[in-house]
């Protein structure tokens, strides 16, 4: 929170106190129904589970330089890959975008005063706190190594350590994240403000609605199936045991049916945030708006039908394997039509080279390596040598670092000064996003030439194929690099709070209804109702340059 | 220092594999080269403040949607068709492949031929010849995987699944369970080792490994077993009205009490015997016991006993009897 | 919706507006679409198990049929009929509540907890007696019946897992309703002059009942 109240332009004196300086004491953050301030409860605590995550992941990349690790012992290092994968997605990549940027920016974006549901949305944050407490806790107690994917029967039977304890820390988050979904899409349904049709939302909107559905439908599902594991642990009452009859696949068709389209949890809101910010960048309208909509639409609905691309190799029929393999392919053109239309949307802009730019350009080459290197996975044969490999990590770790965190970050540092009313130093910005870019290419990009050698996931030691090292301390190599990446924002931002310049109502000059108001903006948001009669993205690049250029006539 | 960028090549699937693998490498360093340049093109040249001309911008064009949506989508159909084809290829053994049978437990695998001969963590076979494994595990899943053969096949707790290869070149390759099963989930591999064919016929009569020659093979093992359940009491060379006669069965066509026709193959003599009464032949009652306590390894033994039962002469009529083994998938 | 001519007829005072909303029905509208989105949840929250039954019952039908045979299908039936009344007089509650007719709906209100409590009293005693004969999953599993006893056992794995499941939301409404019969009696601003909570309630109430109305012939009325 800043000391000095940010000079907010052409405001009168008697202007609303903003949302950071209604109420100063813990109990007004702490019952707070102002969804900027639960927004940025939630800044705080994803930033910490992304701390410790990290934490867990250089561990790993320690243990592995060595065919023989490093410093621990293998249950030990078991226990720090489940914890890096549970902390990492349940904690961090499905709630970061949606519950920071997308609490904060939805209400304001279609021109309401909050969310339909503020004291739901207070919930939200408390359950999960609540669920990462018992994850702590899980942790305290020594931990638990099945792996986030929790698979039967040796979660259920054989696991000895603390999987009762964390999957009720992941089912409660799952709730947390249920009634975010809830909220999002009463919200958008009832909230807009007049003239704000479906089509003039900004594209965040559209991306944050789809994700909402697929959190609606998706969670309850894995929630229900980490309940019977739990269930089968403690009451015995096994449905997947194969002592009983039952199916120890059947828990990863219910397992992926949601932990699939949770990837599109994870991307979707990232791929939202990069509309707005390549829009603001290149001084241009979006290109292919409805198709960039629907198309959001259509990665909802087809996510849910190819879970079975994580089980070609699991026994099902190679009937059942070649629909989901089709269906995969399929899911994968609505991406490619989204970053198609993205490049599209740099032609003829005038194309502004800063910190949020960067990490645009970022994503999109990452996501296209990590949504492209997907497609291998979705074809069954190649899947087969590739599946539980190095090439799956690096897969994933393309979209969900290279696409969601990139856009986290493309986001964080777009809509800072609306958020705290300070610029952040742009050079530092940029300087880090160069350093992450890069260590992340040294981190990840090796681990595809480990998959296909075959270096299989989730391996403390790999002395039978020593010939893999050099590939592992390249990676490791990397993931230093990395690390720094990631510290200096957390540095420079923490720094721009109270010492950075304070930014008016609209420092990128952008379009959007956020910048209508003040930065920070009052609890309420608007003054005034707002009535929408303009298209978004309303920039116009050939004018902004005429004008420019108007103004130097002897510039070369 | 040594950086290899692929395995060897040293199963009939590796080629094929190879190709597809390298087809799809290009085009995703193609489209991320196309797209990156154009991307870096647009930003560099329309960069704030550059002269060029920027009239005529449009929003929205079908034409273009269209076509970048049918590339990519064609693209696609032709890589799913291309990869499904090689699979189905993988998951049709050859009728008369040399058997192997795998056990998979925490943290190790044991691996059978049927002439007896065991082995741990390591499998020979022979070169040029099509090998089937029958996996089963006695825990947790595990997954069988040879990165130089490109295979790799889930091993289950409670029914079999199956895979197949042919090795082309003699060679030692790594073994690697490839699905988490708790603390030497890495540890629990082996090696996996291709020999001549003459090579791998001495190896095998020697007695393997462990050089004991003249083993009981797992067909007399069976035997063995199935004189001490006395399963003949129930299952004679004819059938009976305790129960239908097992000569010929293996791989033949039966028809239960619900009407359905089931493929006697392994996974289904195996749960016959672990759990009859999920599948009951037409004009029989739930009589048979359960064997529980039996191992996955007298399984085995009992199967390829019941096996060889296929080629005795069965004297009399023998119910639904479809003729020659016809090797079922347990993957299908 | 009949709610704004029942306004226009028994208004005295109004619906309190929350401050995130510009109008009464905008608020209403969305506190009802948002719970209906919450059933859906909870649609896919039983749909796992209900899907895991399918599939076992398809595998092992005649395992199925013997082991519902220990069900006491008269108790089964009557909590079926006993939540379908329930049902009722929740729906009178919203009726009431609508009216403004403090003493009706609260009574209404008394009433389905009632039931409710008569429900949970009687799935009580079914439960006891499952206990009593050996019939709970786990080490102490009896079983003399002629289909193997895994395949009872997961049977009755799923019966207490989906009964129970449906139970604990039963004592969740339970609490609810009483907590709105609280706040109701007290003239709470949460619930003074607004029938939203109530009718909220009441949807949450009717799902409950539907789950059990699937449950119940699933279980309980197996053909053979």
């Amino acid at each position: 929170m800043s000391t000095a109240a940010p000079v907010l332009h052409g405001e009168s004196p008697k202007a609303p106190p903003s949302y950071l300086q209604a109420g100063h004491t813990i109990k007004s953050w702490l019952l707070t129904g102002d969804h900027k301030r639960i927004a940025v409860l939630y800044l705080i605590s994803v930033s910490i589970f992304f701390f410790f995550g990290s934490l867990a992941a250089s561990m790993i990349r320690v243990e592995l330089v060595s065919p023989r690790g490093v410093m621990l012992e293998s249950d030990t290092y078991n226990k720090v890959f489940t914890a890096h994968g549970i902390i990492m997605i349940f904690f961090f990549l499905i709630p970061a975008i949606p519950a920071v940027l997308g609490n904060f920016l939805l209400p304001i974006m279609i021109g309401a005063r909050d969310l339909a549901f503020p004291r739901l949305n207070l919930l939200s944050w408390y359950l999960y706190v609540a669920g990462g407490l018992c994850g702590v806790l899980a942790i305290a107690f020594g931990g638990v190594d099945t792996g986030w994917t929790f698979y039967t029967p040796y979660s259920s039977m054989y696991s000895n350590t603390n999987v009762a304890l964390t999957i009720i820390g992941a089912f409660i988050a799952g709730f947390s994240s249920i009634a975010t979904g809830i909220n999002f899409i009463v919200t958008v349904h009832k909230m807009r403000a007049p003239g704000m049709t479906w089509f003039r939302l900004p594209l965040m909107v559209w991306g944050s609605y789809a994700t909402s559905l697929i959190i609606v439908l998706g969670t309850p599902v894995v929630a229900i199936t980490l309940l019977l594991v739990v269930m089968e642990r403690v009451f015995h009452i096994g449905v997947f045991s194969p002592e009983l009859g039952g199916d120890p696949v059947l828990f990863q068709h219910l397992f992926w049916f949601y932990s699939h389209p949770a990837v599109y949890i994870m991307i979707l809101p990232a791929m939202g945030v990069i509309n707005e910010v390549i829009t603001c960048f290149t001084r241009k309208r979006i290109f292919g708006y409805h198709f960039i909509a629907f198309s959001s639409l259509a990665i909802a609905g087809l996510g849910f039908l190819v879970w079975g691309h994580h089980m070609f190799v699991s026994s099902q029929s190679m009937y059942q394997g070649m629909v989901f393999s089709l269906l995969s392919y399929l899911v994968a053109v609505p991406s490619a039509i989204k970053v198609f239309n993205w490049t599209a949307t740099i032609h003829k802009g005038s194309v502004r080279f800063q910190t949020p730019f960067l990490y645009v350009l970022g994503f999109i080459g990452l996501f296209v390596v990590g949504g492209l290197t997907g497609l291998f996975l979705a074809a069954m044969s190649i899947d087969v040598h590739l599946t539980d490999t190095y090439f799956v990590v690096a897969h994933f770790h393309y979209v969900m670092v290279g696409g969601t965190i990139m856009g986290f970050l493309a986001g964080l540092h777009f809509w800072w000064p609306k958020f705290f009313g300070r610029m952040y130093p742009d050079s530092w910005g940029k300087l880090s996003a160069l350093i992450i870019f890069v260590g992340f290419n040294l981190t990840f990009l090796p681990q595809f030439v480990l998959g296909y050698l075959g270096m299989p996931r989730r391996y403390h030691y790999y002395y039978f194929a020593p010939e893999f090292q050099f590939w592992h301390i390249a990676s490791t190599a990397g993931a230093s690099i990395l690390a720094v990446g990631f510290l200096i924002p957390a540095v420079y931002l923490l720094w721009s709070l109270k010492y950075g310049a304070p930014a008016g109502p609209n420092p990128w000059g952008a379009k959007g209804l956020e910048w209508t108001i003040p930065s920070p903006p009052p609890t309420t948001n608007f003054l005034e109702t707002p009535v929408v009669r303009e298209e978004p993205y309303a920039y116009d690049a050939e004018a902004e340059e005429r004008e420019e250029q108007a103004k130097e006539p002897t510039r070369a | 220092m040594n950086f290899p960028l692929m395995p060897d090549q040293a199963s009939n699937f590796a080629r094929p594999y190879d190709a597809l693998f390298f087809v799809l490498t290009a085009l995703t360093i193609l489209f991320t080269v196309l797209v990156g340049a154009l991307v870096l093109y647009f930003a560099v040249r329309y960069r704030k403040g550059s002269r060029v001309d920027r009239s005529g911008a449009v929003e929205s064009h079908l034409g273009l949607e269209i076509t970048w949506t049918a590339i990519p989508l064609l693209l696609g159909l032709v890589m799913f068709w291309w990869a499904a084809k090689l699979y189905v290829d993988t998951r049709q053994p050859p009728k008369d492949a040399m058997e192997i049978f795998v056990i998979g437990k925490q943290w190790m695998w044991h691996l059978q031929h049927s002439n007896g001969v065991r082995e741990n963590n390591e499998l020979h076979v022979p070169v040029g010849v099509p090998i089937r494994l029958t996996m089963i595990s006695q825990d947790v899943i595990h997954s069988f995987f040879v990165p130089q053969f490109r295979i790799k096949q889930d091993v289950l707790p409670g029914r079999y699944t199956q895979q197949w290869f042919v090795a082309t070149k003699p060679g030692k390759y790594n073994l690697f369970c490839a699905e988490y099963c708790g603390t030497q989930h890495s540890e629990m591999g082996g090696y996996i080792y291709a020999m001549p064919p003459q090579e791998f016929q001495k190896w095998l009569a020697s007695g393997g490994d462990k050089k004991r020659p003249n083993q009981p093979t797992m067909a007399d093992l069976g035997k063995a077993l199935y004189d001490r359940l006395a399963c003949a009491n129930c299952h004679g060379p004819q059938d009976t009205e305790r129960g239908p006669s097992l000569y010929g069965l293996y791989g033949a066509k039966r028809r239960m009490t619900d009407g359905t026709v089931v493929e006697a193959d392994a996974s289904y003599i195996r749960e016959s015997i672990k759990n009859p009464y999920a599948k009951i032949n037409e004009g029989y009652q739930n009589t048979m016991p359960e064997y529980r306590e039996l191992t996955e390894e007298d399984l085995l033994n009992l199967l390829a006993y019941i096996r060889t039962l296929g080629t005795a002469k069965a004297p009399g009529p023998v119910l639904g009897n479809a003729g020659p083994a016809q090797i079922g998938g347990a993957n299908r | 919706m009949k709610t704004e001519a029942l306004h226009a007829a028994h208004q005295t005072e109004e619906q309190p507006l929350h401050h995130q909303f510009e109008e009464v029905s905008q608020q209403n509208e969305s506190y009802v679409v948002g719970m209906w989105v919450f059933l859906v949840t909870e649609i896919m929250f039983f749909g796992g198990m209900f899907l895991a039954y399918v599939l076992y019952r398809w595998r092992y039908p005649e395992a199925w049929y013997e082991a519902h045979t220990r069900l006491d299908v008269a108790m089964g039936t009557t909590n079926t009929v006993v939540l379908l009344t329930s049902s009722l007089t929740m729906a009178l509650a919203v009726h009431f509540a609508q009216l403004r007719n403090k003493r009706m709906h609260m009574a209404m209100l008394g009433t389905t907890i009632a039931l409710a409590c008569v429900f949970l009293v009687i799935k009580a005693f079914e439960w006891s007696a499952k206990f009593h004969h050996g019939l709970v999953p786990g080490p102490g599993f009896l079983w003399d019946g002629t289909v193997p006893m895994p395949q009872a056992q997961l049977f009755y794995s799923l019966y207490f897992g989906m009964t129970g499941l449906h139970a604990l939301h039963v004592i969740i409404g339970i609490l609810v309703i009483g907590t709105l019969a609280l706040l109701t009696f007290l003239d709470h601003p949460l619930v003074k002059n607004d029938f939203i909570p109530t009718e909220l309630v009441g949807l949450y109430w009717h799902f409950v009942d539907i789950v059990w109305i699937f449950l119940f012939p699933l279980f309980y009325l197996i053909p053979k």
